[in-house]
């Protein structure tokens, strides 16, 4: 009995004229995630030998405290993106979070009814675009551009103003530090962030739902003929993505201690331009949420070293964020084909 | 065989689609331990049946039943778990996970929620170790072949451990040896009691591997034969419904026009033409009116050569000339402008655009070539258009229906006409027979002998040797992204003559 | 009931259903007062040209499967640069002067859209991401040409293509209906549309057809820059100052929303430059509606969602069959329905 031997990439990488290539390189797949990975440590080493200071563990460490709510939120999107699709309405879910928090906090009811509630307002209305997405096949653009009105005119229509929220809980929540070690303390949000990174990782690694995700971005079609649920699918990842996007909602109300309709206006892009960068394909089937984890840090990177510059203005600052985006995704791509 | 009752049987069914009536009161049954094939040509109903039998359709009237019981599938998922498991002609896997995951998918062995990879990655491993394959399970599958590809989704659908499979096509991107292979597996199956749906358009595999047979036709049932009792031509005269005398007047038509092509100027000639890791350096001429033909196993440089020739790829070795004189192919708008043409093999990702008209695909290299700027009028389309609708029989003769509605083989005579209204003096065509059915083969390849006729060179790409002898003038065989030989097409030269450079790699 | 199965029937509807609740709602629906047409209907129109404009590029952006964020930052820098260069001129009422200016800040556009196209043909960025880059820094650069200041100007040519009356219409009108006019004559009387809509089907298939993909989907968002340039000089010319910050802020989304709403699906291919229209104008009468009916302010955007959600599942061929599948459809009162909300 003869036994077919077939190593991968016989018909691609592999090509006879180049049979070195292999050796040198990783697994394809992670190609991606190791070049933003390089490139976020080039940037922080720019730092610290630019800048006093941006040495110190604390910068790393309030990385985690100012983008708590971007990493929740892109972690989120991750899953929606994993599968092809697309979420613009998490900003306005924020908002509708923040406000719906505060006005309930406010008029006086427990918090411990008020978190779970808005938690799950959350992730209704994700579970609402998500089946409209499923069932009645309207884009998922488009679709959630329609949610991201319905949840801000909600905002809205609860209050247009800023709402200050003087719960006890909030505000202890608010004020706990956490020390990790001498000197470097962080918070409740930042600590909530990470475990958030953790589990969506190990869901999406080792559980069914977080394979059935890739496989429905990979191939919806195929994956409905292999019998998977591809429509539950789609529809959780919604509704995990409105779930996480309240929960990002509930940190920066917790941050801010109050609440407020226009809060995270286009905080969208910058989640899905935090996955891009950190090699989730918008196409789908491909990406990890420690990528969008780089991604959110290169965000927060740029974000800290415009800091420690100091002088520059609000135009200089979106400038150099607009021009460090460009040369980032640039590099990645001259990286990621090289590769190929 | 003459087990007394059929595991699956399905009786009067109907299935209606706006406007077409795709299954008319069709019954069919299938056996343990046989392998049946299911035969028709291109909207026969295959596909439709097929699809109702896996609860992607749900039927209009009929009965199913399974194993005694009357069943209705409202969906694979549901089909799937009453031992229905189906391997499409489109390779069904998610090519984006590991090949371990592409047959545990949603079956994923756990242990407190959690994946228990390792434990899966075995399984997979001696699955496929089963089917005599040796695969790295942990790679992802997009890393392998097309016919691995396949081989997996098999592995899969056997390991569902399926009462029925159903396998739509599964030869159409193998080799022979692939075959050999994947016919073995069947035979190991329908010892082990599986009932076996085989759906193919190759015969001489359907005599080979099948015990019996049903044919459709325009979405009725025609009958049910034993293999062994149906002689090849009738099978086909029952599928077609008509007697195929085309093919025969081109019999030796290649020898016949021989001496006249041979001496005609060359069009267009290759020297040390070559791309690093597509295709090694080539030398190749071809004359006007000459059909040369490509022959090669898929993945020998067949295709990465043809797009050489059109500009598709660019070639980093090696010269080109086009009527003597020296060219670099930039672009296929360089490539056309020579009077070069080509249709891909990947009709539908490379080749017609689904959602334009029959009118619009038709006209557009030839709009492409006069820029934007200088718009074919409305009137010159419809004259030409019509013009190869006729010329080509497209079904249905409507230049205004989306193109995504025809069935392949019209779709491909769609991309042919394109290609035609363009006058082109090389016609480069890869793959233009595959998946359809047997009457516009025929058509397409008395087309290639005509234009031949006609002084249009072509460079003819094919996986079927039997096409590839009939038409072409000469022959170029590739091996292992190489040309290996250049045969002239004459008496001597038969299918096991090609075959044995394909195997051993002679060097000419 | 084919007119029932149009995309563009419930969008119609709905349009007109708006403009007929302004005809009650206003007192002065249509007018002509000192030879112009005054009233709701003249500045419904008027007030649509940017999104037009700008929906009218987001058109053909999207029928080659891309999209362009940067609309907003676009329109933000070319008011800038226009109200820069008058504020410095001797002569804020010189005709020529203005004329050149709006000249210059156009090409400025058009250059920031060869930008977008650049990163997209050329790099190979996906089109989100490579015009998000723009949409950030665009704002900065127009703050910066500003120097973080709203710039006045007293220019009445300049302002006259936003507020002026030429032939009894709203000049603003007027520019967009040449644009729109302009945009139909070079997709539809050459054979830019079709080979748009075949890039737009499958880049791949194109190039082997021999259509020059790259250079097609690089002039789409050179013409989608050109044109948000003039919508951003309308709105600045309107208000007769350059602001940065409000310019054009999150219309890149009621642009997309009208080009879909007009029946043109964003993974490319078909374009309907007429459904687009119809899009842009309802979004605009919506506004103009809410305000007019009453709806207090905090609802607007409530309102407005509402519809849109109303006009998305109408554009859902599985959504109208599921609902109105065997029932035959009465347009009358699902209408009705949504008019008094």
């Amino acid at each position: 009995m003869t036994t077919v031997d077939m190593t991968p990439a016989t018909n691609k990488s592999n090509s006879p004229t180049n049979p070195r290539r292999r050796v040198y390189l990783p697994n394809t797949k992670y190609i991606p995630i190791l070049a933003t990975l390089t490139l976020l440590l080039i940037m922080y080493f720019t730092g610290v030998a630019n800048y006093r200071n941006f040495g110190q563990p604390s910068v790393v460490v309030n990385l985690f405290r100012d983008n708590a709510v971007l990493l929740v939120v892109a972690v989120g999107m991750t899953f929606v993106i994993i599968t092809g699709g697309i979420d613009l309405s998490v900003g306005a879910v924020i908002s509708m979070t923040t406000t719906l928090t505060a006005t309930l906090l406010a008029g006086g009811w427990p918090p411990l009814v008020v978190l779970p509630l808005v938690l799950l307002l959350g992730a209704l209305l994700g579970a609402g675009m998500g089946a409209v997405i499923h069932f009645f096949k309207v884009e998922p653009f488009i679709a959630t551009l329609a949610g991201l009105f319905l949840a801000r005119g909600i905002a809205l229509f609860i209050n247009q103003n800023s709402i200050p929220i003087r719960d006890k809980l909030w505000k202890s929540l608010s004020e706990y530090r956490i020390v990790l070690a001498d000197g470097v303390v962080t918070k409740v949000t930042s600590v909530t962030a990470v475990v958030v990174v953790l589990i969506a990782a190990a869901v999406l690694a080792w559980t069914r739902f977080g394979r059935n995700v890739y496989a429905v971005g990979g191939n919806a079609d195929s994956a409905l003929l292999m019998g998977l649920p591809v429509g539950r699918t789609k529809i959780a990842v919604y509704t995990l993505s409105g779930f996480c996007a309240a929960l990002g909602g509930v940190l920066f109300s917790i941050n801010s201690t109050s609440g407020w309709a226009l809060q995270g206006q286009g905080l969208e892009l910058d989640a899905i331009a935090a996955c891009v960068i950190g090699g989730v394909l918008l196409t789908g089937g491909s990406g990890y949420v420690f990528g969008s984890l780089l991604g959110v840090m290169v965000y927060g990177l740029i974000q800290t070293i415009i800091t420690f510059q100091g002088d520059l203005n609000a135009a200089w600052t979106r400038i150099i964020i607009g021009l460090l985006l460009f040369g980032f995704i640039v590099l990645q791509r001259v990286v990621t084909r090289r590769a190929k | 065989m003459g087990e007394p009752s059929p595991v699956l049987e399905m009786t009067g069914i109907r299935k209606v689609f706006p406007g077409v009536v795709a299954l008319d009161g069709v019954d069919f049954r299938l056996f343990p331990g046989e392998i049946h094939a299911l035969m028709g040509e291109n909207g026969a109903g295959k596909s439709t049946l097929i699809k109702v039998l896996t609860g992607v359709y749900d039927i209009d009237g009929g009965d199913i039943t399974l194993g005694g019981a009357a069943v209705r599938f409202t969906g694979p998922l549901q089909s799937q778990k009453a031992g229905v498991s189906t391997v499409y002609q489109e390779v069904n896997l998610c090519t984006n996970l590991s090949v371990a995951e592409n047959i545990f998918i949603g079956r994923e062995p756990r242990r407190l929620g959690r994946i228990q990879w390792g434990l899966m990655r075995k399984r997979a491993a001696e699955l496929l170790a089963r089917l005599d394959l040796n695969l790295d399970v942990s790679a992802s599958l997009d890393t392998y072949s097309l016919a691995i590809q396949q081989m997996v989704a098999i592995a899969r659908a056997v390991d569902v451990s399926a009462r029925v499979l159903i396998l739509d096509e599964p030869t159409s991107s193998l080799d022979a040896s692939e075959v050999e292979q994947l016919f073995k597996v069947m035979r190991r199956l329908k010892e082990e009691g599986v009932a076996i749906l085989f759906v193919s358009h190759f015969l001489d595999q359907v005599y080979e591997v099948s015990d019996r047979l049903t044919v459709l036709r325009n979405g009725k049932l025609i009958g049910e034969y034993k293999t062994a009792e149906l002689p090849q031509v009738q099978l086909v005269e029952k599928m077609i419904g008509k007697e195929l005398a085309v093919l025969d007047d081109l019999e030796n038509k290649a020898q016949r026009t021989r001496a006249k092509t041979a001496e005609a100027a060359p069009i267009l000639s290759a020297t040390g033409l070559g791309r690093t890791g597509a295709i090694a350096p080539f030398d190749l001429t071809i004359n006007a009116g000459e059909v040369v033909g490509l022959a090669g196993l898929l993945g020998s440089g067949r295709t990465e050569l043809a797009r050489l020739l059109f500009g598709a790829d660019r070639a980093d070795s090696g010269t080109l000339q086009i009527d003597g004189k020296d060219v670099t192919l930039r672009s296929p708008q360089a490539a056309m402008k020579h009077g070069i043409a080509f249709s891909s093999e990947n009709r539908r990702t490379e080749g017609i655009l689904g959602e334009l008209t029959v009118r619009e695909n038709i006209i557009l290299a030839l709009q492409a070539s006069r820029g934007w700027t200088r718009p074919i009028p409305r009137r010159k389309q419809d004259e030409l258009v019509d013009k190869y609708i006729k010329a080509l029989q497209i079904r249905p003769a409507d230049p205004e229906r989306e193109v995504r509605m025809l069935s392949g083989g019209n779709q491909q005579k769609v991309l042919l006409a394109r290609w035609l209204i363009t006058e082109p003096r090389l016609l480069i065509i890869d793959e233009p027979t595959r998946g359809i059915d047997v009457g516009a083969k025929a058509e397409i390849q008395k087309l290639v002998a005509e234009l031949s006729d006609g002084g249009v060179a072509v460079l003819f790409v094919s996986a079927e040797l039997e096409e590839v002898l009939r038409l072409s003038h000469k022959i170029e065989v590739l091996r292992d992204r190489r040309l290996v030989e250049e045969l002239e097409n004459t008496e001597g030269v038969d299918a096991d003559r090609i075959m044995q450079t394909i195997a051993s790699g002679a060097t000419s | 009931m084919t007119i029932l199965k149009n995309r563009l029937f419930w969008p119609a509807v709905i349009l007109v259903a708006l403009l007929v609740v302004n005809m009650f709602t206003s007192n002065q629906f249509i007018t002509v007062r000192d030879g112009h047409l005054f009233g709701t209907l003249p500045d419904i129109l008027r007030g649509s040209a940017p999104l037009l404009l700008v929906a009218l590029g987001m058109t053909l952006v999207i029928a080659t499967g891309g999209i362009d964020l940067s609309v907003g930052s676009v329109m933000a820098i070319s008011g800038a640069v226009a109200c820069l260069l008058i504020s410095d001129l001797g002569n804020q009422n010189s005709v020529g002067s203005v004329l050149l200016i709006i000249g210059v800040a156009i090409v400025v556009s058009l250059v920031l859209g060869l930008w977008n196209g650049a990163l997209v043909a050329a790099v190979g960025i996906q089109p989100i991401i490579a015009t998000l880059i723009l949409m950030v820094a665009g704002r900065g650069v127009a703050q910066l040409i500003t120097d973080g200041q709203i710039i006045n100007v007293q220019s009445s040519p300049y302002a006259t293509i936003a507020t002026g009356f030429f032939l009894a219409m709203p000049v603003a009108f007027l520019i967009a209906v040449g644009a729109v006019v302009l945009t139909v004559l070079l997709t539809r009387r050459t054979a830019l549309g079709l080979l748009l809509e075949s890039v737009g089907g499958s880049p791949t298939a194109s190039r082997l057809a021999g259509i020059r993909s790259r250079r097609i989907t690089v002039m789409t968002y050179v013409v989608s820059g050109g044109l948000a340039g003039l919508a951003g000089l309308i709105y600045s010319a309107n208000i007769k100052s350059a602001d940065s910050i409000s310019a054009g802020n999150l219309i890149e989304l009621d642009a997309i929303l009208a080009v879909v709403i007009g029946g043109t699906a964003l993974i490319g291919g078909r374009f309907s430059i007429a459904g687009t229209v119809i899009g842009a104008l309802l979004i605009q009468t919506l506004g103009v509606t809410v305000v007019a009916v009453g709806v207090p302010s905090k609802a607007t955007l409530l309102f407005k969602a509402v519809i849109v959600v109303a006009l998305c599942l109408s554009q859902s061929a599985t959504f109208r069959q599921k609902v109105f599948g065997r029932i035959k459809p009465r347009p009358a009162t699902a209408v009705r329905a949504e008019v008094p909300a």
